[in-house]
Order: C-alpha cells, then sequence, then structure tokens
C-alpha cells in the first residue's frame, strides 16, 4: 500500500479490490504444514498443562480463556458467529461482544476439555485444506478409542492463528454461529442484549 | 415434505415410510444438513425433552446413586458385549477385515477371559479397543448417503439411513445365532446400559439439551457433524466453514455499496 503516493479511499478501495480477486484466483500458501503444526504444538501444550494444572472452575476458564486469545483468530470468529448483524454494530458493541463471547468459549470448551484430564493431547500431523492447514491431534484415555481434535489454521488475519475447533468431528464455529444466531433471535436483533445472555452461559 | 408427512405420524408404519422417503431425499454435497421434516423433528425433540426431564434424567441419577460402579459398568460391557456379533458381521459386510478380525479376537477374549462379557480386558489389557458398527454404517459404505435428518422419539437424532440400520440391526440380530438366550439377554441390559450412559454423560447431555439456546439445531449439528466424521475421518475438514472467504464477501458487498456498481 505503500507504493500509492495519494492514497484516495477510492483508489484504496479498488487497489484492495484487486488484490482480492488475485489472490482469490491463485491463492498463495503462505502458512505451511510445518507452521501450522508448530503453532498447535505449542496450543497443545498450553491446553495440556491447563487441564492436568489441578485447577477447577474459574481458575481453569481463565486459563482457556488465556489459550483462545493467545492462539485462536478470536475477532474472526466473533464477527463469524455474529453474521451480517456485525457490520452494522458500533465498535463498542463489537468491543463488548467479543469480550463476552471469548469468555463464553473459555467456560463452555473448559468443560469439554476437562474431559481429558489424565490424558495428553498429542498432535499427530498437519495438512493443506483448501485455503487453510488442518492440525490433528488425538487425546488417549485408557480403554476408550482416542479422541480426534483438528484446529484449522490460517494466516489470513496476518498471523498464524487457529479459526475452527473439531472435537471428533464436531466443529465449534458450525455449532456456535448457530448457538448465537438463535440467541440474537430471542433478543431480538439487540446485541446488548444478546452480550447480556451471553455472560449467563457456558 | 412431498411424501405425506402426515402419514409418518403414525409410528408404526414409520420403517415402511422410511424406505419411501429415503428415494425422495438426497444427501446435500455442500456439507449442509437436509431437514426438511424440520417442523416434525422439532415437536418429536420436544417430546424427548420432556421424557429426558421426567424420566430418563431422574432415573439415570437415581441408578448412578444407587447401583455401585462395578455394576454399572458390567451391565454395561455385557449389552456392549452382546453387541459384537453384530459389529463383526457388518465388517464384514463392509469388507472390513482388520476391524472385523480386531472384534473377533475382543469377543473371544472377552466371553473366556472377561467371564461371558461382565469384564472388558480385550480393551484394558490388550489394547482392543471397541470399535462398534452397525447397519448404517453398512449402508453408508455401499453408497447410500445419509438422507435427510430426523430426530426419532425415544430414539433420538437419527437419519433416513441410520433409521433404516437400526431397524436391520435389530430385527436381524446375528447374536440369536452365537446364544441362543443371547437377544433376550441384549434386550435385558439394554436398558441399564442407556441409563449409565445417561448419568456418565449427564454435564454433557444437560449442557446441550438445556443450556443451548436451540437444542435442536445443537443436537442436530453434532449428531450429523459427529456421523460423517466417523464415517470419512479425514474428509470432514474439507466442509468446514472458512470464516475468511466469508469475510471476503462481506468486503465485496461494502464495495459494491461503496463503488456504486
Amino acid at each position: 500500500m505503500s507504493l500509492i503516493s495519494e492514497p484516495t479511499r477510492r483508489r484504496l478501495l479498488q487497489t484492495g479490490l484487486a488484490a482480492t480477486l488475485v489472490a482469490g484466483a491463485a491463492p498463495a500458501f503462505a502458512l505451511n504444514e510445518a507452521e501450522a503444526r508448530r503453532l498447535i504444538d505449542s496450543a497443545v501444550g498450553d491446553i495440556n498443562k491447563a487441564i492436568n494444572s489441578g485447577k477447577t472452575g474459574s481458575a481453569l476458564y481463565r486459563d482457556f480463556e488465556t489459550i483462545f486469545k493467545r492462539y485462536a483468530d478470536v475477532p474472526t470468529i466473533a464477527r463469524s458467529v455474529l453474521g451480517p448483524p456485525a457490520r452494522s454494530a458500533s465498535k463498542a458493541q463489537m468491543r463488548a461482544f467479543t469480550g463476552a463471547f471469548t469468555s463464553y468459549l473459555a467456560r463452555k470448551y473448559g468443560k469439554r476439555f476437562r474431559d481429558f484430564k489424565g490424558s495428553e493431547i498429542k498432535v499427530t500431523g498437519a495438512r493443506k485444506v483448501k485455503r487453510f492447514q488442518e492440525v490433528r491431534a488425538t487425546a488417549k484415555l485408557r480403554g476408550q478409542a482416542p479422541f480426534n481434535v483438528a484446529f484449522m489454521v490460517s494466516d489470513r488475519s496476518g498471523r498464524d492463528k487457529f479459526f475452527d475447533l473439531l472435537i471428533e468431528g464436531i466443529s465449534l464455529l458450525k455449532a456456535e454461529r448457530s448457538e448465537v444466531g438463535a440467541m440474537l433471535d430471542r433478543a431480538g436483533g439487540n446485541i446488548d442484549r444478546l452480550v447480556e445472555d451471553l455472560k449467563r452461559r457456558g | 415434505m412431498t411424501c405425506a408427512p402426515k402419514m409418518l405420524k403414525s409410528l408404526a408404519l414409520l420403517p415402511a415410510f422410511l424406505l419411501i422417503l429415503t428415494a425422495c431425499s438426497p444427501t446435500p454435497q455442500d456439507g449442509s444438513i437436509a431437514d426438511p421434516l424440520e417442523n416434525l423433528n422439532r415437536k418429536s425433540h420436544a417430546l424427548n425433552k420432556s421424557a429426558d426431564r421426567a424420566f430418563f434424567r431422574p432415573a439415570s441419577r437415581a441408578y448412578g446413586a444407587v447401583t455401585p460402579e462395578p455394576v454399572r459398568r458390567s451391565l454395561s460391557n455385557v449389552a456392549a458385549h452382546l453387541n459384537e456379533p453384530r459389529s463383526f458381521v457388518n465388517h464384514l459386510a463392509q469388507g472390513d477385515i482388520d476391524d472385523a478380525g480386531h472384534t473377533f479376537i475382543r469377543f473371544a477374549v472377552n466371553t473366556t477371559v472377561g467371564l461371558f462379557g461382565l469384564f472388558d480386558p480385550a480393551a484394558g489389557d490388550f489394547g482392543l479397543e471397541k470399535r462398534g458398527s452397525g447397519f448404517g454404517d453398512t449402508l453408508a459404505v455401499w453408497g447410500a448417503g445419509e438422507g435427510a435428518y430426523l430426530e426419532l422419539p425415544l430414539f433420538g437424532p437419527s437419519n433416513e439411513r441410520d433409521a433404516i440400520g437400526r431397524i436391520v440391526d435389530i430385527a436381524t440380530n446375528p447374536l440369536s445365532v452365537v446364544a441362543e438366550d443371547g437377544p433376550e439377554l441384549a434386550a435385558a441390559t439394554s436398558f441399564p446400559s442407556v441409563l449409565n450412559s445417561r448419568y456418565e454423560l449427564g454435564e454433557n447431555v444437560d449442557g446441550i439439551l438445556y443450556d443451548s439456546a436451540d437444542s435442536y439445531a445443537q443436537l442436530r449439528l453434532f449428531y450429523t457433524e459427529n456421523r460423517r466424521f466417523q464415517l470419512s475421518g479425514q474428509a470432514s475438514a474439507e466442509n468446514a466453514f472458512d470464516p475468511y472467504e466469508n469475510l471476503y464477501e462481506e468486503v465485496y458487498e461494502g464495495l459494491y455499496d461503496e463503488l456504486d456498481f
């Protein structure tokens, strides 16, 4: 963008559009398997530490919130689960929603990961899928078939982050798109009421 | 909805109508879930929730509180053990010799060392975890699509393919070949086994049924995505929702507004 000496709003937009179209036509895979795997190795290390720390309740959920913020593309996930209303929301509303949604995720998925207590989640491999990387991991519990966890990783936010988490094939992103959509309907489309509802859930 | 949904309400005729329905519900290829019977399914979801609230949840808690853990586990072990012949036959029908052999050895170990299935030493000491299968899986391997999503009264989430699989599983139990009283014993132990699962998964089930904003939609997503994952493994990531693609779409829309296209 520094190539443009007089960046008018219109020219910037047109350049952006052209760049996006080019990127769409010939996607460049900046993020490779090894980089995606490195991110998730580190994330899984922190998750293992949290679930086997002996912490419970809000102390454990705080750890998960830190992990989410560090490794997940929380702003993109939040925008995506809110859907089109994100476009008309004010900055303050988006900030409040993203904050409440992150804590809600930490509580909800903190509980699910608690079930893996006593086991070690291990990264097993990574592969390119469409325009992102899928990093797979397993949690082995004695006497049971291993649980499968998969992280969808992308660098399209500008940093390597995961944007979805699949436990036994069930997508966090899809589940929360449906849930937050239902909550927003109940709140009559009012984002402030949705934020209050999110604070009570999870 | 063109397939006489009114008649579907007659539960006695359900199996016949499932077969008819299969012929008219194509499986979506884009990762979405076909749910043409949503209105009916939601009614049956409400019924299932009431049944859980009134019976299964309190009964499972009472069962969990009164029955010692080893007894509960053994009853569940027997119920699972009696399903192994069915799994074995289905693995064979799918041409999966590996899982068929695995299941055969499991059954042999647990029948002998595990005292007719009361214990599960195969999973513990031999590292042979349960690899269950049913006719729904076999239909999938044979190329049947899942068809429309169904939430069956009392049986819970399913789809046209899996519902037919379930009926065939019940109607053609290969257990009767292995043990004369097998099917009766399977029926007798399946009930405590259901209560035990409800008890052990208590918090997770409560979370889906009672803490969700739309428990019907959550259950539908969980069942379908998990089932597709079991059947296709890796392929599930291909249907992942890509939020960046969709954010770009929003950018385009914004640009179109801006540039007055």
